[in-house]
């Protein structure tokens, strides 16, 4: 093909000169514009659920797929990182939920909540995450138990707020079931414990002893001393409480 | 039937001849480089991500090169004029057209298999399978859509415009219905009822791919044969319908 060609020479030196000088002025022209803005948009609220259906055109899995992968690049902007901080959090919440919505199985959205948006330093914002985790944990309780126990821890040693811990805590004992590991029901026993609530602590694990759920050895084990060591430190509180 | 068989194998050699694998090969290639940035970029559901998101990208790659290479082999046959030149050999214009169409639904049969195949690596094949049998449906649909759009306007633009917004409503009506059934439904105004029932109209006229190929099966595994079963019956029905409108097209066609 290439041989059937004539050669450059039979280009008229017009149309070369016309090549040159419209690539020219295409360079001068990129000079001439403004540099790419570089402020930072802030996260608008996100559309209706109705029009996000009706733009992923009958596969909302993929459309819940891209918006996460948008939101999660969110604090890249125009090249520069931006703090979580400076996100607007009630905005960030409702995309998740709708990124949710759009495809319920998946955990993506929780898990950028509980691990990525509630590691800012605000505890307003940091709050606001780990609510929108504990409310969305009651939609499907089996799958997503993790995010709301990574909360709970995260609500105890972060936050500082016991019981905000122990409301997460007893939320995954009162949902649990075979497929949920003994120390994710375990959570609430501590939590009573650090909150000083000895005889609620003894109750829970009572309860959990008398169920007959349990049948490993050192699990049984494990929570009768526990329960022994709980009613010693409780009998100790007693002797040196004043009368 | 050989004269059907001859058109069929012409068109499958005008594939290979104008390097249309070729091209399916490229848009392979985009497509594991979109999986390798995807590996980078996510944090957990790596595997899902992937096969979702890949699995859009061929599916609508396969619609876009299907549909054009169906319109620009037609557009140009009726450019150099080998249409009249089949006609006025002795053979039926439902033979042409027939013959034609099976050399299409061919290249569409291969292109779904080897989108089909690229996807094996992380799901389970039965998935893999009636994804790749629901594709083929789905283009088996975009070429006899093609095919009569560009009998209709035999020019490419127009052709591809019009496949290109019977694929957009087709897979939207689903949502619009719902959009429809919300606050419009309530007003009583002729403007609102008059696009009410043309949506319902739509609906019922278009094939419902909201319904076909769907990542879902891929990600969450939830595709059965009974899914495919109702793909199948409506891909019959809707071929059937775009066949009899074309040939009712060429017939009357003064060629």
């Amino acid at each position: 093909m290439i041989s059937l060609q004539r050669s450059y020479r039979d280009v008229p030196k017009k149309v070369i000169g016309l090549l040159i000088l419209a690539l020219g002025l295409q360079i001068i022209m990129h000079y001439q514009l403004p540099k790419p803005r570089t402020e930072i948009q802030a996260l608008t609220p996100p559309p209706k659920q109705a029009l996000l259906r009706l733009v992923s055109l009958g596969d909302r899995v993929v459309s819940a797929k891209i918006l996460m992968l948008w939101l999660q690049a969110y604090d890249n902007q125009a090249g520069q990182f931006i703090s979580y901080d400076k996100l607007n959090y009630t905005a960030l919440q409702q995309w998740l939920e709708q990124i949710l919505q759009l495809d319920p199985k998946s955990q993506y959205p929780l898990l950028a909540a509980s691990h990525l948006y509630s590691t800012v330093q605000d505890p307003d914002k940091q709050r606001k995450m780990l609510e929108f985790v504990y409310e969305q944990f009651f939609i499907d309780p089996q799958r997503r138990w993790p995010w709301l126990a990574h909360a709970t821890v995260l609500a105890k040693h972060q936050l500082k707020d016991l019981p905000l811990a122990l409301k997460y805590a007893q939320a995954i004992a009162a949902h649990a079931n075979s497929s949920m590991p003994r120390w994710a029901q375990e959570m609430q026993i501590f939590i009573l414990e650090e909150m000083g609530e000895l005889e609620r602590a003894r109750l829970v694990i009572g309860g959990m002893l008398k169920s007959g759920q349990l049948t490993d050895p050192n699990e049984i084990k494990f929570l009768n001393d526990k329960l022994l060591a709980l009613e010693k430190k409780s009998a100790k509180r007693k002797i040196h409480q004043p009368n | 039937m050989r004269q059907i068989f001859t058109l069929a194998a012409l068109v499958t050699t005008e594939a290979l001849r104008t390097r249309f694998f070729a091209v399916i090969l490229v848009l392979l290639l985009i497509g594991f480089g979109l999986t390798l940035f995807l590996e980078q970029v996510t944090l957990i559901e790596t595997v899902a991500y992937q096969s979702s998101l890949l699995a859009a990208f061929l599916r609508l790659s396969a619609v876009y090169v299907v549909s054009l290479f169906v319109i620009a082999s037609m557009v140009h046959e009726f450019h150099d004029h080998s249409i009249y030149l089949w006609l006025s050999l002795p053979m039926q214009r439902s033979h042409y057209f027939l013959g034609k169409f099976s050399g299409f639904a061919i290249v569409a049969c291969m292109t779904a298999i080897l989108f089909g195949a690229a996807l094996l690596g992380e799901i389970p094949y039965q998935q893999v399978g009636l994804w790749t049998l629901s594709l083929f449906c789905e283009l088996l649909i975009i070429t006899a859509l093609s095919l009569l759009c560009v009998l209709t306007f035999p020019q490419t633009v127009q052709a591809f415009s019009v496949v290109l917004g019977f694929y957009i409503l087709a897979r939207s009506i689903s949502a619009m219905q719902l959009m429809a059934q919300g606050p419009l439904s309530a007003s009583q105004s002729y403007v609102d009822q008059l696009i009410n029932l043309l949506i319902k109209l739509l609906a019922m006229l278009l094939p419902n791919l909201e319904r076909f190929t769907q990542s879902e099966w891929l990600v969450y595994h939830t595709g059965y044969l009974d899914n495919v079963l109702e793909i199948v019956v409506q891909t019959i029905i809707y071929v059937m319908l775009l066949i009899g409108m074309s040939l009712f097209d060429l017939y009357r066609k003064n060629l």
